[in-house]
């Protein structure tokens, strides 16, 4: 069985895809048909990544370094070799575990919520789509094989968050996103042509293999930074860092399952599974991999400083998960595979553990997404309180909850990679992320009901994916305890069983239950009135409560100079271009309404014309060169 | 003495008068005719090439006469043409035919 | 054939066709145009024994006579009745065409003016006619029978174009 399911690795991602193709050209009508096809073909997918994982995972030592790879060519012509194929080593069994058990969930969780959508045979396709291109992601062996079902996650992510496609919101939303991440992938794209130029391959393993050396291929260190940076664009994108983390938010504008999906599992961890991929190419540039440490630690503070502020529940969710990248992103910088990807993998299960239960809210208030419209939802609907007070545990990183094992993780590299700043910085980020998140959860569900509100529990189907990844979420970090544990298998380089200095935990701890009691203070026992704290911040508030208004200054650039310089452009094309092309036309016209007069349609006058042609041919030629009008005519001796 | 530049001139005068003919006449049967004239100034060119550089043989009469066979295949169909044209316009003046205008 | 007949037959029949050509161009009368188009063939005919042709010269009696009468016969036929005096006029390009054709002439007459063609070579042979039946079925055998073709199809071709047209409704 393990056997089987390693070498037919490549069914993960092809059964998601044959379910949207089924979906899409057979069972459309069908909502049941379509959503048993697409659960069964996921969950199927499911225990195969199981099953690679127990292979790869039970083989030890043996594809830590060296991974499980095959691959069938795709297409070569002479200095290009590309090949599609499957590459298992601990991080992508890992990846398949979390993708397809989060997009299992989600997809049991849409039967509830979704239901009696008008939409809901295409939802699941779209779903199945997603799933299908970031498993394919996963497994990708080379840069361009990521390249494809990068593109492919990105249309899927179009697709959904603009599932209803009748709101103006949501087809804005999924615009910002799709053009949002296309100036990533630009960059993206630009990286891997130069990596293909220099080295000549794009696979990961031949990659890794002569990066280091980088000066026998008549590259210096600064042209290697540059190519690593212009390879980081297409995560700041894809994974919502700073600048480019404004379509984020927004893509909540898509059903909430959707959110799940982008935000826990799929889209937005491609981009720090990108750069997890390519680490190799960041220890060599070592300045590349500063800048990516240091953007992925001030994306970290800066999201969390918004979440302060939010009032909807959605969105305080969505730059929490920026900030959570920024935090995986950071430990890429610092040079850790293994705290980045444990970040991944815990914060797969709470953030999806949290936008479900946010879902579930929702669906409880019949459309209220402001957090002070709520109250007391603790005693009407226990079971999504409860599991939502376990991801907030685990987001702020209470012991043992996951989130404790990953941001210790994170803060040890930080701390002995000397990045002394970039710790103090994820410290802080980790207080504000406890108190904007039990913010959220005091307003929500503790308090006073509000009588206007008629909150009802949630299904069944909606409520087994809360309780299965609230259990993940209080044991996914117990993962890093044994001897040979996270950091042994998922690791680039040799294997540190560091351990966090007591002062370390407990200045972590205590930052998270800080935040957690000034929440508390706050807005649950009110002893802090939180009005007083808004107006003493002043200015600060505001910039927070509006995003520091990136997205308006993103707007002033577009109105001012794209439509500025569309402006001047259309006015070129107008009087230039078109002038031209009109005065072309218009001389030939007037040039054809004299000539044609030329035209008399008498055969007599054309012959004419042709044997006066003759003459004044041969008179032209004997004029210039009798000798040569001689040879020509065919005269002389 | 007559030399061959006789007939070639001989030749070039008739062609020129054909010429004329052709492109100034109005009636479509004496087009015709002025393309006879000169389809014979080819023949006496052909036929007297023949006789004084090849005398033994006279490959340039074998020509003639092929050129004899088109000019009555010529003379065939373009009459039947003037009568196809005279049917749909009841005319043989050339100068009452311009459709290849425009 | 001495040097002084031959000359002077070559001026004689020369003389008449050019006139004769002259004549079909300029007359007036479609009908003297015909007539003087035989009267020019025969000059031709003349030029061709002079020139050994017997065949051709017979060929050009036979068919071109043949030819011209029923040109003649349709010249008449379609031309209006009572101006037949009128039939054959010049159009509007007639100077300009005279300039052109004698812009022609003298042409041709430069280049021949610069070739030296050289001296008889030799007698003819006797029996032309048997020589030309041997080229006819040895080297020209091809072109020979094409020609049959040319002619058949020209024919119908003709035959079909004449043919009144039939109302297809």
């Amino acid at each position: 069985m393990i056997e089987f399911a390693m070498q037919k690795a490549w069914l993960i991602p092809f059964l998601p895809f044959l379910s949207f193709v089924l979906i899409g050209l057979i069972t459309k009508r069908s909502e049941k048909l379509s959503a048993f096809i697409s659960i069964a073909c996921i969950l199927t997918s499911f225990v195969l990544a199981i099953l690679v994982a127990v292979g790869i995972f039970g083989a030890g030592e043996e594809f830590i370094e060296k991974s499980f790879e095959y691959s069938a060519r795709w297409f070569s012509m002479p200095g290009l070799e590309i090949s599609m194929g499957v590459k298992l080593d601990p991080v992508s069994s890992m990846m398949l575990f979390v993708v397809t058990l989060v997009a299992s969930l989600v997809q049991i969780y849409s039967l509830g919520y979704m239901h009696g959508d008008p939409g809901f045979s295409r939802f699941f396709a779209y779903l199945s789509l997603f799933a299908a291109s970031m498993l394919g992601l996963v497994i990708a062996t080379n840069l361009l094989q990521m390249f494809v079902f990068w593109e492919l996650v990105g249309l899927c992510s179009y697709l959904l968050i603009g599932y209803y496609y009748f709101k103006v919101s949501a087809r804005e939303a999924a615009k910002k996103a799709f053009m949002t991440t296309r100036i990533g992938d630009f960059g993206m794209l630009l990286g891997i042509l130069f990596l293909q130029i220099v080295f000549g391959t794009l696979n990961f393993t031949e990659l890794a293999e002569i990066v280091p050396k980088y000066a026998d291929y008549g590259i210096t260190l600064g042209t290697l930074n540059l190519i690593a940076i212009l390879l980081f664009i297409g995560p700041v994108g894809k994974s919502g860092q700073f600048p480019l983390h404004v379509w984020l938010p927004d893509a909540m504008e898509g059903p909430t399952p959707v959110s799940a999906l982008i935000h826990a599992a799929t889209m937005v961890v491609a981009g720090v599974y990108l750069v997890g991929r390519t680490l190799f190419l960041y220890k060599t540039a070592t300045t590349a991999a500063e800048v990516v440490a240091y953007v992925g630690g001030f994306t970290a503070f800066f999201a969390a400083t918004i979440a302060l502020t939010q009032i909807e529940m959605k969105r305080i969710l969505a730059y929490s998960t920026v900030s959570q990248l920024g935090y995986m992103i950071m430990a890429l910088g610092v040079g850790s595979l293994t705290a980045s990807m444990f970040q991944l993998f815990t914060h797969a299960f709470f953030k999806a553990l949290m936008f479900l239960g946010a879902g579930s809210v929702l669906h409880a208030m019949h459309g209220k997404v402001n957090v002070w419209d709520f109250g007391g939802l603790r005693k009407k609907m226990p079971y999504t309180a409860w599991t939502f007070v376990i991801g907030g545990l685990a987001i702020a990183g209470i012991w043992p909850f996951a989130g404790f094992y990953s941001k210790d993780e994170i803060l040890l590299e930080a701390f002995n990679t000397g990045h002394t700043g970039l710790f103090w910085l994820a410290v802080i980020t980790a207080a504000m992320t406890a108190f904007y998140m039990w913010r959220m959860i005091f307003l929500t569900f503790f308090g006073e009901e509000k009588a206007e509100n008629h909150p009802h529990e949630s299904p069944f189907s909606m409520l087994l994916p809360l309780f299965v990844l609230a259990f993940l979420s209080v044991v996914g970090g117990w993962v890093a305890l044994p001897e040979h544990g996270w950091g042994y298998y998922i690791r680039l380089g040799e294997h540190e069983a560091g351990h966090a200095p007591a002062w370390m935990i407990a200045t972590a701890t205590t930052a998270a239950v800080g935040g957690i009691a000034l929440a508390a203070a706050m807005y649950w026992k009110k002893i802090i009135s939180y009005e007083a704290v808004g107006k003493a911040a002043g200015p600060l508030y505001t910039l927070s409560f509006n995003k520091y208004f990136i997205d308006e200054f993103y707007l002033w650039i577009n109105h001012t100079i794209v439509d500025g310089l569309g402006r001047l452009l259309y006015w070129v094309d107008i009087y230039v271009v078109d002038g031209i092309v009109n005065g072309l036309g218009f001389f030939t016209k007037e040039a054809g309404a004299v000539l044609r007069h030329t035209q008399t349609g008498r055969l007599q006058n054309y012959a004419l014309i042709l044997f006066a042609a003759v003459v004044v041919l041969v008179l032209y030629m004997y004029f210039k060169s009798p000798a040569a009008a001689m040879i020509v005519l065919g005269g002389g001796n | 003495m007559i030399g061959l530049g006789h007939f070639l001139v001989l030749g070039a005068l008739l062609f020129c008068i054909g010429l004329y003919g052709a492109l100034t006449k109005r009636n479509a049967v004496a087009v015709l005719m002025s393309i006879e004239l000169m389809l014979n100034a080819v023949n006496i060119n052909l036929v007297a090439f023949s006789r004084y550089l090849t005398p033994d043989y006279i490959a340039g009469q074998v020509f003639a006469v092929f050129t004899i066979i088109v000019a009555a295949a010529e003379v065939a169909v373009g009459l039947a043409i003037v009568i196809a044209i005279y049917r749909d316009r009841l005319s043989v003046e050339l100068d009452d035919f311009d459709w290849l205008k425009w | 054939m001495s040097d002084a007949v031959f000359t002077v037959a070559f001026y004689v029949f020369s003389a008449v066709t050019v006139l004769a050509a002259l004549g079909v161009v300029l007359k007036k009368n479609l009908v003297h145009s015909a007539l003087l188009l035989i009267l020019a063939f025969v000059g031709v005919a003349g030029i061709y024994v002079l020139l050994q042709a017997d065949f051709i010269a017979a060929v050009q009696i036979l068919v071109y006579a043949g030819a011209v009468a029923i040109l003649v016969a349709f010249g008449v036929m379609l031309t209006k009745r009572g101006d037949i005096r009128e039939s054959n006029l010049a159009n509007r390009q007639k100077w300009p065409a005279l300039f052109v054709v004698a812009g022609v002439f003298a042409v041709i007459y430069a280049l021949l003016g610069q070739t030296n063609w050289g001296p008889l070579a030799a007698a003819g042979p006797e029996d032309s006619v048997g020589i030309l039946a041997t080229l006819m079925l040895t080297d020209f055998v091809v072109p020979f029978e094409t020609a049959a073709i040319l002619l058949t199809v020209a024919m119908l071709g003709a035959i079909v174009i004449a043919k009144e047209v039939k109302n297809s409704k």
